[in-house]
């Protein structure tokens, strides 16, 4: 798929998101891309029910809603969003011509590129089992689900036990034709009324629970066929057949391809120039937790300064000896597109 | 006296001996990140990351009993053993003392 738009966005943390605002005062469109498959990056997948006390005129507001507050902040200049996905490349064209490609081949083509991507990629914690990557990649193995239609009527396996393993299990149960829950522990933590569903589940045979379990073989050729699961008190061994395993054991991130698109780095951080973050390669900037500079606070609010300085400088590189002065939100109101 | 001994376990299974402050109100996280330790605490200590896995080979029984929170949280990663910790929980004090961990990491 081809994707054009004025700015391209590596990542839809919140810092991203307020940039859509910022670019859409100054008629700059925006497209973002997380390998998320939702948006508010660290707020959403850390800490979405923690609630945040420094953010100016909140005197405390949870992180998921100051998330659902930026989206609908960002509403009027109709974003676009590839969530899912992660950027592997970037490649300068020419000025004002970039190429952002992912890791499923989408290309997104802008005429400025913004860094947004925090801590790094957001990437899934694997379990111990040797034989992985032959199934990774279509053939078996998810880490995220993206499109629960894909498993209607389908054999799956999902392993974990956090809250994510329990809500997927609750959805899916209704979808596949059959699942089983793999947990390591002999009991949930997670969301009480969650668990409360998934043990009523099982009882009424609906999945099947495997408690003191882990994963200890894979089985197929091509394809993924089958498990083994080890119980790890008795180690007796279940086989069971199936068409999908999904390990949700939570995401951690990593600097990942940013490393490579030839910017300054310097500890995990991408270095940049305080007049407008901008990168050593014009037309580049980076904002947010990504970057890096003399002083630098990790902090959402300087993350938000970053966001509209940079958007004033990416008008000036795309619109090459176009005078503009700035005006306050209150002169003009908020135009949409 | 405000020093204790935390032994760290390499990977190679060698063994580094740390001498750690009690009175500075670190947690065991901020102390090994400290001493170069790749630990990314991405949730700067909150038990919300899992990032700063340890397994206690040796003093658990000398340890706080872990917290609801704390084993929530670690019974989501694929690695936890029957000694985990989140080291971002263990505050230094006393009861540290001669502990030996082995960095587990984020599980990547
Ligand atoms: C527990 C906790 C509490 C916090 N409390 C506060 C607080 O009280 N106040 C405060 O101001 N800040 C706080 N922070 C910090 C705050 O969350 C960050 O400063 C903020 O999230 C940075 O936003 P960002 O948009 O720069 O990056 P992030 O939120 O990290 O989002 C970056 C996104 O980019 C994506 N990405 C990266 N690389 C790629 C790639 N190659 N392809 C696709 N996607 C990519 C990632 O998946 C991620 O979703 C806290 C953080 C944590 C973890
Ligand atoms: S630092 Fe995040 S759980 Fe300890």
């Amino acid at each position: 798929m081809k994707i054009e738009t004025d700015i391209a966005i590596v990542g839809a943390g919140p810092v991203a998101l307020f940039a859509i605002f910022e670019a859409g005062l100054l008629k700059m469109r925006c497209h973002l891309i997380d390998y998320l498959p939702q948006p508010g990056g660290q707020l959403s997948e850390i800490y979405p029910k923690k609630p945040i006390y420094d953010i100016p005129g909140f005197p405390t507001i949870d992180a998921q809603e100051l998330v659902n507050n930026l989206m609908k902040q960002a509403e009027p200049f109709k974003p676009s969003f590839t969530l899912g996905e992660r950027v592997e490349t970037l490649n300068k064209i020419d000025e004002r011509n970039f190429i952002l490609k992912t890791n499923l081949g989408t290309e997104v083509h802008s005429k400025v590129v913004v860094i947004a991507g925090g801590l790094g990629c957001f990437e899934p914690r694997k379990p111990e089992v040797s034989g992985l990557e032959k199934y990774e990649n279509g053939k078996g193995i998810n880490y995220m689900i993206l499109d629960p239609e894909k498993y209607r009527n389908k054999k799956m396996v999902i392993a974990g036990g956090g809250d994510s393993a329990l809500d997927w299990t609750i959805f899916l149960s209704n979808v596949c034709s059959e699942l089983t829950l793999v947990h390591r522990s002999e009991s949930f933590r997670g969301a009480p009324d969650s668990v409360n569903k998934v043990m009523k589940l099982a009882e009424d045979g609906k999945i099947k629970l495997l408690l003191n379990s882990a994963l200890s073989e894979l089985q197929g050729n091509d394809l993924l066929e089958g498990v083994e699961i080890n119980n790890i008190k008795t180690n007796e061994k279940t086989s069971i057949k199936t068409d999908y395993l999904i390990p949700l054991f939570g995401l951690s991130p990593k600097l990942g391809p940013i490393e490579n698109w030839g910017l300054k780095i310097d500890k995990n951080a991408i270095e940049v120039n305080t007049d407008d973050y901008s990168t050593n390669i014009e037309g580049v900037y980076a904002i947010g937790d990504i970057n890096t500079y003399k002083n630098k606070l990790k902090l959402i609010l300087c993350g938000f300064h970053e966001a509209a300085l940079m958007s004033h400088s990416a008008y000036k590189y795309m619109n090459p000896g176009v005078k503009y002065t700035m005006k306050y939100t209150t002169v003009n109101g908020v135009n949409t597109f | 006296m405000t020093d204790i001994k935390i032994n760290v376990q390499n990977p190679d299974g060698s063994i580094i001996t740390l001498e750690a402050p009690t009175d500075m109100g670190l947690s065991l996280m901020e102390f090994l990140k400290g001493n170069e330790y790749d630990i990314l605490a991405t949730c700067g200590g909150m038990a919300l990351c899992a990032t700063c896995h340890v397994q206690v080979i040796s003093g658990i029984e000398k340890l706080k009993e872990i917290s609801d929170d704390e084993f929530a949280m670690l019974d989501t990663l694929p690695n936890i053993t029957e000694t985990s910790r989140l080291s971002c929980q263990l505050k230094l004090a006393n009861e540290l003392d001669n502990i030996t961990v082995k960095i587990m990491g984020d599980g990547l």
